[in-house]
């Protein structure tokens, strides 16, 4: 899950890296308010979860509480793309004199965090690494040690970032372990022109397996995550791994990968997927019946594909749990079933008996797909 | 011979007595896997009596009394075990994998979904130190049909054959192996879909590589890291065996996870598409769907 930067920021502060003054709110009124109380100048910034919200006019300054207000009524609201601006964040200026990056990620490639520094920060530091890799300094972290104060002046030595940000370096990756997190970025760390050094925009992806030990995350973070789309929110409430897209075909499957690859087929049928939906190796006519609930509430949907491999749970048992879930869910759509695997026969055998007006089958899931797609179309 | 796992393969499970660990230590039994022992501290010294028989071949003999050790060390001096298949919930998975690489288990299977990143990358750190191999986590195991089967992939769908799989996704392998199951296959392994896996692509490749029983490798990836790029790599200079690929998620959006925590596109890295082309230049055949990726292994078998 990643956080909004001003989530990021009070979490930063917690682990005792300094951050600029700032506050949050969702009325332009509010904008006027928290500038008053930080002196009349101040930056404004959306907060949305996604970069180059400077580029799209999400960030301006502001001179005194009333331009914040207007300001803040401008940002509000705007689009950056395809995130709706809901909240800003109002902060206190500040003078920069140089500006560094700084992050530990995650490098799959190793199974290691990889600690990232440069002294050019303030830029896209995938740009930076692709025009002169030689300015951005990679050193990986051992899981068993950490960073310690050796190891980050190491970093910040090797990256050219002055010794106050060694310090930093420290608390970051405190954050990183202490918080479950999969990235800690900060960019710009800036030094200001009185010598501070301060985190002046950070972004957080919090792990969401680590949720059991992550309790207060429950409470705090999930209920200001109010990016998400509705349909997406309903099925998290049913426990679905659902994700919403933008098409017609419906689809269920199990498994991620199959699911991956049924949007895959049917858009190689030339119809666009509507969603991804796992429903897993149960397949249990609950579970059926809620995926289907989620799906058929989407209005772009104009048919819907279930595609099921029968390996743990059997073809029958699936075809059972289809049937099952018919008789709670009103089928508005026409929908396409492809069992295959285990019981394959007997499960399309279950599902032929219950002639469902609106049920088909296909023995393929490339039959199958190309079925739904055309279905879509005729509607 | 196969890889990793064959029928003289002495199979522990961390978590048998729980549900999972039970119902698919059963299912393990059942394709003729050596069970030798389950682990689980509270229950040491039990025995657990699974309805199938230990002679499979005539059906014949007792039903199957599978032992709990207190330990992985315990289990592994009472019966010589080398494999271990852990069940454990996530919260407990760390501890079940560092206890099993201290033991000098030579590979653990680790199926357990939804392990933080951390714990993960600290048991494969630990693991790697003493020389044990991690299969997973957030995978459905591996099978050498006819000989073992350590984890969750259904026996039943597939045969015994020359062709070696290895897959992020175990419902796409399932698919595979069912759509080439009158050819049959001598290994197959889901390396899982998490960000931090144990045994990756090239290890199976290699492994695949060096196996007199394997005559064509499938290689099934999904979006997210690069790891496919760096099979691609691999196979370009390594690998002399005709490799047929399939990827799955060339519709995912940017930025949603799409099932697997690993499944994830971030800018413009770890797209399908790019994964397609670096398999593609490396001379592997990459299927649109998987009924074509299983098409494309039938035309290389036939050349």
């Amino acid at each position: 899950m990643d956080l909004y930067e001003h989530q990021a920021r009070e979490l930063l502060e917690e682990h005792g890296i300094v951050v600029p003054k700032a506050e949050v709110t969702d009325v332009p009124q509010g904008a006027r308010e928290i500038a008053r109380r930080l002196g009349g100048r101040v930056v404004v910034k959306a907060q949305v979860k996604t970069g180059g919200r400077g580029k799209a006019g999400g960030v301006k300054i502001a001179a005194d509480p009333a331009a914040a207000e207007l300001t803040a009524r401008q940002i509000l609201g705007m689009d950056i793309k395809g995130h709706t601006v809901r909240k800003v964040m109002v902060a206190e200026p500040v003078d920069i004199e140089r500006e560094y990056y700084v992050s530990y990620v995650l490098d799959r490639a190793t199974g290691r965090f990889l600690a990232i520094a440069s002294a050019e920060g303030g830029m896209d530091i995938e740009e930076v690494a692709a025009t002169r890799p030689e300015a951005v300094a990679r050193i990986p972290v051992d899981p068993g040690e950490g960073v310690t104060t050796a190891r980050a002046a190491e970093i910040a030595s090797a990256a050219g970032l002055p010794p106050q940000t060694v310090d930093v370096l420290v608390r970051l990756w405190d954050v990183l372990v202490r918080e479950d997190a999969l990235l800690v970025e900060v960019n710009p760390l800036v030094r200001t022109v009185q010598g501070r050094i301060l985190a002046l925009d950070a972004k957080v992806t919090l792990d969401d397996n680590a949720r059991f030990r992550q309790t207060r995350w429950g409470d705090d973070l999930a209920a200001l995550d109010d990016e998400g789309d509705a349909l997406e929110a309903a099925a998290a409430e049913k426990g679905l791994n659902y994700v919403k897209l933008d098409g017609e075909v419906g689809i269920i499957g199990n498994g991620a990968g199959l699911v991956m690859s049924t949007l895959d087929v049917v858009a190689g049928c030339g119809a666009r997927p509507a969603n991804f939906l796992d429903i897993g190796g149960g397949a249990s006519a609950q579970v059926m019946a809620d995926g289907l609930g989620v799906i058929l509430a989407d209005p772009g949907v104009k048919s819907v594909f279930v595609n099921v491999f029968g390996g743990i749970t059997a073809c029958d048992a699936v075809a059972d749990g289809i049937v099952q879930a018919l008789e709670t869910v009103r089928l508005t759509k026409p929908l396409v079933v492809r069992l295959d695997g285990n019981n394959a026969v007997r499960g399309r055998t279950i599902l032929d008996a219950h002639r469902h007006p609106l049920v088909e089958q296909a023995t393929s899931m490339d039959g199958a797909a190309r079925r739904a797609a055309e279905l879509a179309h005729a509607h | 011979m196969a890889i990793y796992l064959t029928k003289e393969s002495k199979v522990l499970v961390q978590g048998m007595t729980g549900g999972e660990g039970m119902k698919h230590t059963r299912r393990m039994l059942a394709a003729g896997t050596n069970v030798v022992g389950g682990v689980n501290p509270r229950k040491a010294g039990r025995t657990v009596d699974f309805d199938v028989p230990r002679d499979l071949e005539g059906l014949a003999g007792a039903p199957s009394a599978v032992p709990v050790y207190g330990s992985v060390r315990e289990g592994m001096d009472a019966t010589g075990a080398d494999v271990s298949v852990v069940f454990v919930p996530p919260a407990f998975a760390k501890a079940a994998v560092v206890e099993a690489a201290d033991a000098g288990i030579g590979l653990a299977v680790v199926i357990t979904e939804g392990i933080p990143v951390h714990d993960a990358v600290a048991f494969q750190a630990h693991a790697r130190a003493r020389g044990t191999r991690v299969i997973g986590p957030n995978c459905p195991g591996l099978i050498t049909p006819g000989q073992a089967n350590a984890g969750i992939i259904p026996a039943d769908i597939t045969k015994p054959g020359r062709i070696g799989l290895v897959s992020k996704s175990g419902t796409l392998t399932y698919q595979l192996m069912y759509e080439l199951r009158d050819i049959g296959f001598s290994t197959c392994v889901g390396i899982g879909g998490d960000p931090v896996i144990g045994t990756t692509h090239i290890d199976c490749l290699a492994a695949f590589q060096e196996d007199p029983d394997t005559d064509l490798i499938v290689l099934i990836g999904e979006i997210g890291g690069d790891a496919e790029e760096r099979a691609a790599a691999y196979i370009r200079d390594r690998v002399t065996k005709p490799v047929v690929g399939y990827i799955a998620g060339f519709t995912a959006p940017e930025g949603k996870t799409m099932g697997h925590a690993g499944a994830i596109v971030s800018g413009s890295s770890g797209t399908a598409a790019a994964k397609q082309a670096a398999l593609e230049a490396a001379g592997v055949r990459v299927g649109a769907t998987p009924t074509e990726a299983a098409r494309l292994v039938l035309d290389q078998l036939r050349t």
